[in-house]
Parts: C-alpha cells; sequence; structure tokens
C-alpha cells in the first residue's frame, strides 16, 4: 500500500511515502541527523540513540530513535531541539569516554560542540551498535557472529569464542565498524578529546601488535600484509 | 567435570519443546535438568536440527541468567539479593558466604564441591535474607548464622557425591 | 468426567458444595513458599498426627492453602469457621491447639499478644494487621486448597465464568470490565477493559493470544506468587473470561521460573481443567475453545516488559522493542496480543460476579478495587496486605504494618521497585492510587513497598537499584547500558568517601538523558530510584560528599565500629567475629581493631547489651 503521508519537520510540512522511517523523511528533507549504528542496506536498530529526535507536542512530546520510527500521518518532529541537542552532547559524552580512540566519535563530537568528558575513562574497541552483526546476517548471509551475555557484560563474537565455520573471511564486519575503521593515532590518554586527526589508513596495518582489537577474523587480511 | 552428552537425549528433549512457545528457552532449561549446566555439544544439536542458528541458541544460553555454561558444583548455593533482603542485610550474608566457601559469587569451588550465586529476588521477601541450598529454602539468615548452614549442608554434599555426576534421564 | 454444558458444571458445583459441607472446624494452614521456608511442612506433619492421635478426624480437618499474606507470623494456623488465628507456631504447641479447637476452645497463650496493650487478640479481623486490610482476594486463598479444582468449584469457582457463557455477549462482558474502571496492576495502570476493547477489534484470523505476566521481577515484590501458588484457578478462570470477551485463542501464562511450587500448582490446575473441559474445544458445549499453556522465564528482569516478554515467549533474547507497533497490533509471532498482570486478571472474575458497579464502590475516582502491596523491610509486620486505592501510606505502614521494627525512626517507603522512587516520612498522608505516586515522583508499579528507616543509607539504596538495573539492562541501547554503569559508578564513588559536587551535577545531568532517550521502560525509569533520592534526601548525599560521612552507618569505607560502656565482656562477639579483629578480657569493656574489622555487623547482632556501636 503506498500511500503519502503528511508530517511537520520542524515546522515545515512534508509529504512522504509511508514506510519511511523518520531518518529517512528528515534527511530527504535536507535535515542533519548524525547516526552510528545505522546504514543504509542494512535493517535500522536503534541501539546507539544518536539519531532521537522529539516528537508529539507538550505536555506528551518525548523522544524516539528517528531510524526505527515510522511517518505517521500527522506526527510533528523536532529534529534539533533543545532536549535533543542536550541528549546528543551527552551521548556523545559517553561515547568519547569508552571509545575516544575512533575517529568518527571524534568528529561526530567535534561537531557538536563536545569539548569535554566528565565520566572516568575507558577504552574500549566496541561500541555494540550491532553493525558488524547485521552485515553479517543481511548483506553477507553468514551469521557467524552475533551478541552475547547482557547489560554491562554484552559483547560480539563468535559462539564459545571459537573459529567459526560460518565466517568466510570477508572482512565485512572490519569495514563497517565505527570503532575500528578509522583509528585516531594521536591518542594521549590524559586527553579524550582529540584536536584534529588527518589518519585515515586502517591502523591495523600499522600498528603493532594487533591484539587489542576487535576483530573476528583469525587470521585477517591485514595480518597477513603484516607478515609479509 | 565435563558432561558428557548423549545426542539422542537432546533430540528428544528438542522434540518435545520445539512445537511450543518458547520452546528453545524450554529446551535449554530441561537440558540443563539433565546436565546441571549446558554442555557446548548439547548447544551445538540443538542448533543443528531446530531452525535456530548456533549464535541464537548461543546469545539465548548467554543472556538468561539461570543458564550455566560452566558445570555446577555438588551443592548449589544461592542467595537472594533482591530489595528486601538487601535492606536486612544480605550483602553481609553473601560477603561471609564468599569467605567460608572461598569462591565470589558466580564461581564453582575447585573440588567441585559448591558454586555460589546470587539471585536478584526470590519473592519470598518476608523472610529475607534468603539463601536456597539445593533447593531448601533458609529463611533470615546473618552473617553470624552461615557457619552453621553450610554445616548443615555436608551430609548432603556426602549424600549427593554418591550419586552419578551425569544425570541419567528416565524420561 | 467432562462438562459438557453449563448445566452440568452448575450440577458439579452443587453436589460439591452439598456432599463436602462440612460442618466441624477447619484448620487452614498457610504453606506458600514462605510457609515451608518457615517450618510450615513440620506443623502440617504434626497436625495430622495429632487428629490421628486423638481421633479427632470427625471434628477436624486440615486444610492446606497457599500464602495468606501474614508471613512475618508463618507457620501460622487460622480456625474456621470461628476465625482464630495462631500465629508463630512450633510443633510443640500443635498438640494443645488441636485438642482445645475440638472442645471449641481458644490457647489464650498462643494468639495474637498486642504488645502495645499488652492484651490477647484472638480473631483475624480483629489483629491490627488484618482490621484495615479489604482481602477481596486474598481471603480466598484462605478457603482454596491449590491443588484441588473441586475446591475451588465449591467456593463459587468458575462462577463468573458460567456468567459470562450464559449471557452469550461478549460484548456485555467487555463493557463490564471497562466500567469497572480496572487498571493493569502490573504498574502502568493502563485501563484494562480499554486495552481488551482493542484486542477484540483486532483479526483473529491467525490467532490472538492473552498473556499472564507473571514475571513479577521486581525485588521486593511477591504477590503473584502468592496467588499463582494460592488459587491458581482465579487466573485461569480470568484468562477464559478475557478470552471469551475478546475474541483470543491462545493464553500464555510466562512465569519466571524462580517460582517452582507456582509453577507446579499451575501445572495442577491445568490439567484438572482440562479434565473437566473447562479448558480446550467446545468449552461446556458453547462453541468456545481456549487452551492455556505455561512458559517458563529463564532469570531476567526485563522479560517483565511487555515487547521483552514477547520475545522471550518466542524462544529469543528478552530485548525490547520499539512501539509502535503496540503488542495489540503485533505481539507473539506477529499476531494480536494482550499482556495482563496475575492480579489483574485475579481481579476479572471478581468483577463479573460482583458487577461493575459493586467492585467500583471500593477505592478512589479513576482508582477503583483494591491493591495487593507487598509491605517489607523494615517494619514490624511484614507480608502481603490488600487494601483499597485511595488508603494512606501512614495507615498501611504504622497501623497495618505495626511501625517500625527496632529503635530507628521509618524515612520512607520505597515503591515501584527498581522503576520507582521514595517518598518520604513527611509525605505518609498521601493516599495511594495511580496518580498520586506519580505526581509524589514515583509509581505503583507491581506492588512492592520497602520500608526504609534511620539505618537504611538511600545513597546505598540508590546504588543498590543501578547495580542490578546495569546487570539486567539488555544492553541494546548504548544510553541504558553506559547510563546505568556510569550512574553506578558515580554512586560508588559517592558511598566510598570520593564523591564530588561535580558529579553530583554530572549525575542528574546523566540521569535525565538516560530518562529521555532509552526504548524502553527499564532504561527510561532507570532513573528514578537516584532522582527521587536526591528530591528528598539530598542532605544524605551532601554528608556523604562534604562530611565523608553515612548518616545511616550503612557505607563501609565511612563508618568504624566501636565498644561503648554497656560492654560486659561477655566475649560473645569476640567468638563470633570471623576476622578476629575484638579482642579482651572476660568482664571487661572489649575493643575492636579497626585495622582488622571487616564491617560485618557480626557483633552488632550477637550484641545483646547494645554495646556496638556504628559511626
Amino acid at each position: 500500500m503506498n500511500g503519502m503521508v503528511s508530517l511537520t519537520i520542524n515546522g515545515l510540512v512534508v509529504s512522504v511515502e509511508t514506510g519511511m522511517t523518520v531518518l529517512e523523511a528528515a534527511r530527504f528533507m535536507g535535515f542533519p541527523i548524525p547516526t552510528l549504528c545505522h546504514m543504509d542496506g542494512l535493517s535500522p536498530y536503534g541501539a546507539c540513540r544518536l539519531c532521537v529526535v522529539e516528537i508529539g507536542e507538550a505536555p506528551r512530546a518525548r523522544l524516539v530513535s528517528s531510524c526505527t520510527y515510522p511517518v505517521e500521518e500527522g506526527l510533528i518532529v523536532r529534529t534539533a531541539s533543545r532536549r535533543v541537542i542536550r541528549a546528543r552532547k551527552m551521548i556523545l559524552e559517553l561515547l568519547l569516554a569508552s571509545c575516544p580512540q575512533s575517529k568518527i566519535i571524534q568528529d561526530l563530537a567535534a561537531a557538536h560542540d563536545v569539548q569535554q568528558q566528565r565520566f572516568r575513562q575507558e577504552y574500549e574497541d566496541c561500541i555494540l551498535c550491532g553493525l558488524c552483526v547485521r552485515i553479517c546476517e543481511e548483506q553477507m548471509m553468514a551469521k557467524a557472529i552475533g551478541f552475547r551475555n547482557r547489560g554491562e557484560k554484552r559483547s560480539i563474537g563468535t559462539p564459545f569464542d571459537l573459529h567459526s565455520d560460518e565466517c568466510r573471511l570477508c572482512g565485512a564486519c572490519m569495514y563497517v565498524c565505527p570503532a575500528c575503521q578509522l583509528r585516531c593515532t594521536y591518542t594521549e590518554p590524559e586527553k579524550a578529546v582529540c584536536g584534529g586527526c588527518a589518519n585515515l589508513s586502517p591502523p591495523c596495518i600499522e600498528k603493532e601488535p594487533f591484539d587489542d582489537m576487535m576483530c573476528n577474523m583469525t587470521p585477517c587480511v591485514a595480518c597477513e600484509i603484516q607478515k609479509d | 567435570m565435563e558432561a558428557v552428552v548423549d545426542e539422542r537425549e537432546v533430540v528428544a528433549i528438542v522434540d518435545r519443546h520445539n512445537a511450543q512457545c518458547g520452546g528453545l528457552i524450554a529446551t535449554l532449561e530441561e537440558v540443563q535438568t539433565v546436565y546441571g549446566y549446558l554442555p557446548e555439544r548439547a548447544l551445538r544439536v540443538v542448533a543443528n536440527i531446530t531452525d535456530h542458528s548456533l549464535v541464537d541458541v548461543y546469545g539465548v544460553a548467554t543472556f538468561y541468567r539461570s543458564f550455566s555454561l560452566r558445570p555446577r558444583g555438588r551443592n548449589h548455593v544461592c542467595a537472594c539479593l533482591g530489595t528486601a533482603c538487601h535492606v536486612r542485610g544480605a550483602p553481609m550474608v553473601v560477603e561471609e558466604l564468599e569467605r567460608r566457601l572461598g569462591i565470589r559469587a558466580g564461581e564453582t569451588s575447585a573440588d567441585g564441591e559448591y558454586t555460589l550465586e546470587t539471585v536478584n529476588c526470590l519473592g519470598a521477601c518476608a523472610l529475607g535474607p534468603i539463601v536456597v541450598v539445593n533447593g531448601t529454602y533458609h529463611s533470615k539468615v546473618e552473617a553470624a548464622s552461615v557457619k552453621k548452614l553450610l554445616k548443615k549442608t555436608q551430609p548432603e554434599a556426602a549424600r549427593l557425591a554418591s550419586e552419578p555426576k551425569v544425570a541419567v534421564s528416565s524420561l | 468426567m467432562r462438562l459438557h454444558s453449563p448445566d452440568d458444571l452448575k450440577t458439579l458445583q452443587a453436589e460439591l458444595c452439598n456432599n463436602g459441607h462440612w460442618t466441624g472446624r477447619t484448620l487452614i494452614i498457610p504453606a506458600g513458599t514462605c510457609g515451608r521456608a518457615s517450618g510450615a511442612n513440620d506443623l502440617i506433619r504434626k497436625a495430622r498426627e495429632e487428629l490421628l492421635r486423638g481421633e479427632f478426624a470427625h471434628l477436624i480437618r486440615v486444610r492446606v492453602t497457599g500464602c495468606h499474606g501474614f508471613c512475618e507470623t508463618e507457620p501460622s494456623i487460622l480456625v474456621e469457621p470461628d476465625g482464630l488465628f495462631y500465629p508463630r507456631l512450633k510443633p510443640a504447641d500443635v498438640g494443645r491447639l488441636v485438642e482445645a479447637t475440638a472442645r471449641g476452645e481458644i490457647v489464650e497463650d498462643l494468639v495474637w499478644l498486642d504488645r502495645e496493650t499488652g492484651a490477647r487478640i484472638p480473631h483475624q479481623r480483629d489483629v491490627p494487621f488484618f482490621k484495615k486490610q479489604r482481602r477481596t482476594i486474598l481471603s480466598r486463598s484462605e478457603q482454596v486448597d491449590p491443588e484441588d479444582i473441586d475446591s475451588y468449584l465449591r467456593n463459587g469457582g468458575y462462577s463468573a465464568l458460567l456468567k459470562a457463557l450464559e449471557g452469550g455477549d461478549p460484548a456485555w462482558v467487555l463493557q463490564e470490565v471497562k466500567s469497572s474502571g480496572l487498571r493493569g496492576r502490573g504498574g502502568a495502570g493502563f485501563p484494562t477493559g480499554v486495552k481488551w476493547e482493542m484486542l477484540a477489534k483486532q483479526p483473529s484470523t491467525q490467532g490472538k493470544f492473552l498473556v499472564c505476566n507473571a514475571d513479577e521481577g521486581d525485588p521486593g515484590a511477591y504477590m503473584d506468587r502468592s496467588i499463582l501458588e494460592g488459587n491458581p484457578h482465579s487466573i485461569l478462570e480470568g484468562m477464559l473470561i478475557g478470552g471469551y470477551a475478546t475474541g483470543a485463542t491462545d493464553g500464555i501464562i510466562y512465569v519466571r521460573n524462580e517460582y517452582p511450587l507456582a509453577i507446579k500448582h499451575l501445572h495442577i490446575a491445568l490439567e484438572q481443567a482440562r479434565g473437566l473441559g473447562l479448558l480446550g474445544e467446545n468449552i461446556l458445549g458453547t462453541g468456545y475453545s481456549f487452551d492455556i499453556q505455561v512458559v517458563q522465564g529463564a532469570g531476567a528482569f526485563v522479560c517483565g516488559e511487555e515487547t521483552a516478554l514477547i520475545r522471550s515467549i518466542e524462544g529469543q533474547m528478552g530485548e525490547p522493542r520499539q512501539r509502535p507497533p503496540f503488542p495489540i497490533q503485533s505481539g507473539i509471532h506477529g499476531r494480536p496480543t494482550s499482556i495482563n498482570n496475575v492480579e489483574t486478571w485475579a481481579n476479572i472474575p471478581i468483577i463479573i460476579e460482583q458487577g461493575a458497579e459493586v467492585f467500583a464502590e471500593t477505592g478512589t475516582e479513576h482508582n477503583s478495587g483494591t491493591k495487593i502491596f507487598s509491605l517489607v523491610g523494615k517494619i514490624r509486620n511484614t507480608g502481603l496486605v490488600e487494601v483499597p486505592m485511595g488508603i494512606t501510606i501512614r495507615e498501611i505502614v504504622h497501623e497495618i504494618g505495626g511501625g517500625p521494627v527496632g529503635n530507628a525512626e521509618i524515612k520512607a517507603v520505597q515503591t515501584g521497585g527498581p522503576s520507582g522512587g521514595c517518598i518520604p516520612a513527611s509525605r505518609f498522608e498521601l493516599p495511594i492510587d495511580y496518580d498520586g505516586l506519580a505526581k509524589a515522583g514515583s509509581i505503583m508499579g507491581s506492588g512492592g513497598m520497602i520500608v526504609m528507616d534511620g539505618h537504611t543509607c538511600v545513597v546505598d539504596v540508590a546504588k543498590y537499584f543501578m547495580g542490578f538495573l546495569k546487570d539486567e539492562s539488555c544492553g541494546k541501547c548504548f544510553t541504558c547500558r553506559k547510563g546505568t554503569q556510569r550512574m553506578h559508578e558515580i554512586l560508588d564513588d559517592i558511598t566510598q568517601g570520593r564523591g564530588t559536587h561535580d558529579q553530583l551535577d554530572l549525575l542528574e545531568e546523566l540521569a535525565l538523558v538516560v530518562k529521555d532517550t532509552t526504548m524502553c521502560g527499564l532504561g527510561q525509569t532507570a532513573a528514578n530510584p537516584v532522582l527521587s533520592t536526591l528530591r528528598y534526601f539530598r542532605d544524605e548525599y551532601l554528608a556523604h560528599i562534604d562530611q565523608q560521612r553515612c548518616p545511616a552507618g550503612v557505607c563501609k569505607p565511612l563508618i568504624t565500629f566501636s565498644i561503648n560502656e554497656n560492654c560486659s565482656g561477655c566475649q560473645a562477639c569476640a567468638k563470633a567475629c570471623p576476622a578476629d579483629a575484638i579482642y579482651g578480657e572476660r568482664k571487661q569493656r572489649h575493643t575492636i581493631d579497626t585495622s582488622k574489622c571487616i564491617k560485618c555487623g557480626t557483633c552488632r547482632s550477637v550484641c545483646k547489651r547494645d554495646a556496638v556501636e556504628v559511626a
């Protein structure tokens, strides 16, 4: 059923196809919404919460992840209200506090004017955005990796952490990962916020040893190159 | 302590639960009742004969608290850490249990005698703090009474020690 | 023996009432999980022995039931029809109790003793704990044997279902439930009749589901367990009525696996109901078909949330998903599903039986009926209390609950579990209902009411809840997973004396963002314990931060144990101390070596002279 739906985004009345998400509709109209766990071609997941927008009107206005929210007739959306901005900045602070060596996260933080990170600094290699899981299942049809455990112990990996028969060493998981894709090499442990990073090549080719990265391929292409 | 998995047994368990809602979880619960935990071999068999991928089976097995992927001790000591028990001093009881058993919550003692676990609420809140030992509920437990409580389990330890480690299903 | 028509059922009910009519006395022994943990099994055995020994079988019977609610006093015995209440019995007491009962006498020294007046109160209805309750649901647990459907039928069981089926009009049932004003007892308080109406409108070509949410994950709440153990048929009847009203085809009871007795009683009840033809195809020949299945949980608090529960039923990890679409439109395997709490289901037969108008007479406007609370924590009379909506907290805590235990004042109650907040003693005149509690910064939740006194540290309680939530969070949403972890980190710093004012501000900021941005109820309400304790007890937080002091004497790094002049030198503490940190001569005042002291509190609990101080 391909009808059109009329909704209001940032005061502008727009008409889009049913079945679109609010994220798609907003971007289509040129409104920028940051995302981390979203990728065209993969099912939306709603894990990173960066894409939150404010819907409805006071006192019932609430924030929802725009990547998973379907457009509705008469919906009122604000993509950059004060509540939204406050949320995004705190989310970015939390991201910097966990994964400062990701250039994507650093760039997002800089774009949102996040100057500080007030939590205890951690250096995790994974933000559990699930892009690797989804690309492995949906695009590569392998389903070699998945989520395990829950809460703060949640992680991604192969069952039993053993070599997977389903994994075809395609490298898609590494390709989509925002944490290891473009890695900051300018990391000073005391400074969570990076000044400006020009590094563009995948760091695992240069970095040695390769042990503290999240990589689900053993051995990987980069490892092979490194050996030569 | 690793159990020997009888594949036909696991297949039978899957068949019993496959058709119904929540089948996978019920299957894993029964596998755990039989083997005391979820052996890797059993999970692989389940994945092979159902529509679930091994990734999903492993995900479910690790998501839910009541499943254990490691063998458990002969005596299962479970302390409740619900709110009512907490305000009545349950954390002290857990600390005392950890001290006396020499293991932290979630671990099994090296000799395979005891597994100590905590649960987020057993629902017997009026009688807290509660400690369940091998299925028996002990109420109003204090740090001072832990020693006596554990002593009571000794005869059970001896009784269970004489039973075979892998429960052969008589279903 | 299958029943083939409504008349068959009526005949059976009449038969049971006439044949089973007992003119003697009954010893009712509550043996739910609490009862058994307190020794009810021994009491039951002794009672049966005594009946045999004295040959009293023609005068007295024993009925083993589920929980009655006054768990603090179990094992206990209730004598019917006199309504005598004998609390805290020992097996040795049973002999003379049985003999006295056979003679129609009361055993004075075994009945309730009122601490204030010294008076003896033999009748249950006069005992302060029971007096102000309105035990519509809980009283039924006293009357039925949960393992025997005949017992349920004899007490009017399945009459409400009869009434609904004989009326022949599902719309009438829907209207009754709507007019009753019943709101979901699981916590959110959504009008049940409205929910059912929405389900009834959904197409049932592929089946429609009714779910009984018996996950009861809130630590401190156990009323659902009590109903399931004590009166499982009331739930089955409720669901049958619901199925009829909404056109649902399948029922599922999702029970947490930490409730083995409840699961056992449910299976027995289902088998018996099926045996009679009250569940299955063509029930009582009316053409209505409905069956119920039990699905067990596996230890996940988040599975109490609707969409996570659905995923768990489908055999997946309990990760919630965004709504819309709502479970009513697309639930289990994409089919329309209505999820209701155990207590909500227990109210349905009552509404149909009594009529919506009578039901709505109890309670307040927009909040009708009774609510069962689990009154636990630092309170004298611990147990389950069923009260009309609108009763004040003060009445529950002081009149029913009997006030504080020990010498510390009650300072707050925590309602709503990890999703709720605390209400300070200064606001105890607040009438309890969904809207009132929400305004005070808490929620009704499933009914857990944890009493806190001067020895309970609110920062420690907030930290406890945050620790619980970060463990139970499914971990999908970044803000919930990291947010609960970081909030716990900050609370931990504060309880260790390392907290700063900046951290307190950060805690509040973070709490608001977690509340705003998380997808499901767990994350959205995760901040409530923190925000509400900050609202009412900020000074306690500040004492930890500014003075490195824990006013309640709980946070270990901030307290020291010492022995005062009350000490008689009995050496009890020194012997009990697991760290060998106490020394002293016999009959001389002892001393605690603070360098060895692990602050476990054992010395304080064994000291009979109040000589151990915590500061």
